[in-house]
């Protein structure tokens, strides 16, 4: 590990910044959505996309795929942006996002989205599903693993906890938890709202392996998912440090863009800011 | 139909159903500290591998079945009806919207249940399954019925929830008569002009009675077991709307949204014949003696008599 040469790293941020624009316009044309939570988890969904998940673009359903549970179900316009950027989505189908008969909906949903393995929308179920994907794999002997994409607000779910009890119990080695820590859910901060506190030690408590990163370092991202993908001792829960908002700063760390679209003067300020 | 003369709780046929199953490799079954109970322990004593133990937590248990079924397992869940309702919302969302093969088996419905009192008795699972759009929602009466109905779901490319009931009820069905059920299709028990009594669970033996006793009194009743709520047999309805003129439902469920409401629905608006309905009246149960129970809840076949004589009258009325 650690190997990966600075050019391939180079690559994968290029790509981030053409999946952020396409967050922010996406999400400007729908005049809804949620920017905030997809600026955050899109660091790493690039990372395990460009570098770790093994899955066939043109084979979304191909049946030994590892998973991605996009938990976080509002966070869609990340997951359509990255697979805009890995081309199972074309530019039309992510402008349409959250109108009649789009194949993007408003949360992502695997009946409607090749490449979506997993219909969201309600906080708290993905590691569940995550988790039934795991059993699954290895009932049938296969290699693959299972990425869950959480909240940081959404493991106010008691039902993550029921999952990461189950998964330590039924030693899931194969499922993975990516848990985006942006410190932000809909009102307002966690802190204000209902603060879980160190949510590594609590996954560590249920016998979850836990690493702790920089949710917005490409190196740092890559380095961990890979050693994550290459260990059979799961389940391992990899807290991502980020910056709700990441990379517009108006909307930095800033609740109201939790499901909040930019509007036309704003969108022209973000895509300014990255280009 | 002659009804044979031992008696079978329904759940003992969704166990041994699983038996049955279990040569198809993808069927796993998942349980929440109740497979004693709902009898899926028997499916996890042959077949340990297949089965995942989900601990006190149902709502985790529903959308790991959902990710089996994702990943071409065919899961059967079970716990007490009442739990199952805990976890609706991940039934809604998880199960039923992404069309996901997940069997939901919920047994101890019902005041029948007895003693354990009102929070184990689960009156409106029926009421909140069927508003699911894509969910087959069955209730079977005895054990040989649920169980041949259990293994015709493994044909059902969609959820379902099935109720099951805790005691032991004379059986309805034998090893002949069972060939002829149905996902979907009322089960006739017997034919008459006067009415036309749906019944499902452990109120179609009331209702067998009921018949019974109406008989002495000159009154033919057409007997129907609609073990399957969802989808509603509509044909069977038009028949018999037709040719009895009036209707009685009977469930051990609230008469709000359950077998009683689904034909409601259907009569108001394709043939407005009487009907009146036998079930629990907008009320929580409490503990007691199953039979004490049933006759505090208005649910014997008396009750059955007395709906039958009424909705006759009624076709009367100008």
């Amino acid at each position: 590990m650690g190997d990966v040469d600075a050019g391939r790293i180079a690559e994968l941020e290029e790509m981030a910044r053409l999946c952020r624009v396409d967050i922010v316009k996406m999400t400007n044309a729908a005049g809804a959505g949620h920017p905030g939570g997809s600026l955050s988890a899109i660091d790493s969904m690039v990372a395990l996309y460009g570098m770790v998940l093994r899955f066939d673009t043109n084979n979304p359903s191909w049946e030994d795929r590892d998973r991605f549970i996009m938990s976080k179900g509002h966070a869609s316009p990340a997951m359509y942006a990255i697979l805009h950027q890995m081309g199972v989505l074309n530019e039309a189908d992510i402008m349409g996002f959250r109108t009649l008969g789009s194949v993007c909906q408003g949360h992502v949903d695997m009946n409607w989205t090749d490449g979506v393995d997993f219909s969201a929308g309600s906080l708290g179920m993905g590691l569940s599903f995550g988790l039934g994907c795991a059993l699954s794999a290895r009932m049938d002997n296969s290699e693959r693993k299972i990425w869950v994409m959480v909240g940081d607000g959404e493991t106010q779910e008691g039902q993550i906890w029921e999952a990461a009890m189950a998964a330590d119990f039924h030693k899931a080695t194969s499922l993975r938890a990516i848990v985006d820590r942006n410190r932000i859910q809909n009102d307002d901060f966690m802190g204000v709202q209902m603060e879980i506190g160190d949510i590594g030690a609590k996954f560590a408590s249920f016998g979850w392996q836990v690493k702790e990163v920089n949710g917005h370092d490409m190196k740092s991202l890559v380095d961990v998912f890979q050693w994550a993908d290459s260990s059979d001792f799961g389940p391992i829960a990899i807290i991502v440090n980020t910056i709700k908002g990441k990379g517009v700063s108006f909307m930095e760390d800033n609740p109201e863009f939790h499901g909040k679209a930019p509007d036309n003067e704003e969108l022209e300020r973000a895509l300014e800011e990255l280009s | 139909m002659s009804a044979p003369s031992n008696g079978g709780a329904s759940r003992d046929g969704y166990g041994r159903a699983l038996l049955r199953l279990a040569n198809d490799p993808r069927v796993v079954v998942l349980e929440a500290d109740l497979g004693k109970s709902t009898k899926s322990c028997h499916f996890r004593d042959e077949y340990p591998e297949r089965t995942v133990s989900m601990g006190i937590a149902e709502q985790n248990m529903m959308i790991v079945a959902a990710g089996m079924a994702s990943s071409g397992k065919i899961p059967f869940a079970s716990t007490f009806a009442i739990f199952t309702e805990r976890a609706f919302e991940q039934v809604r969302n998880g199960i039923a919207r992404p069309g996901l093969q997940v069997h939901i088996c919920g047994s101890h419905g019902g005041i029948h249940t007895g003693s354990d009192g009102s929070s184990a008795q689960s009156i409106e699972d029926l009421a909140i399954y069927r508003s699911i759009p894509k969910m087959t929602v069955m209730h079977p009466c005895d054990d040989i019925s649920a169980e041949e109905l259990t293994v015709q779901l493994l044909g059902i490319d969609g959820p379902s929830y099935m109720r099951t009931a805790r005691n032991i009820v004379p059986r309805t069905y034998d090893d002949e008569s069972k060939l002829g059920l149905r996902i979907g299709e009322g089960s006739v028990l017997a034919e008459g002009e006067d009415v036309a009594i749906f019944a499902c669970g452990v109120m179609v033996e009331r209702s067998r009675e009921a018949a019974s006793i109406l008989q002495k009194e000159g009154v033919n009743c057409t007997l129907v077991d609609m073990h399957t709520i969802k989808p509603l047999d509509e044909d069977l309805l038009a028949r018999l709307s037709r040719q009895c003129g009036s209707f009685v439902t009977a469930e051990d469920h609230s008469v709000i949204g359950g077998l009683g409401s689904s034909i409601a629905e259907w009569i108001s608006t394709n043939n407005p014949i009487p009907l009146e309905m036998v079930g629990v009246k907008d009320r929580f149960g409490e503990s007691g003696g199953t039979s004490e129970l049933m006759e505090k809840m208005s649910l014997t076949s008396e009750d059955i008599c007395k709906s039958v004589r009424k909705s006759i009258n009624r076709k009367n009325v100008p």
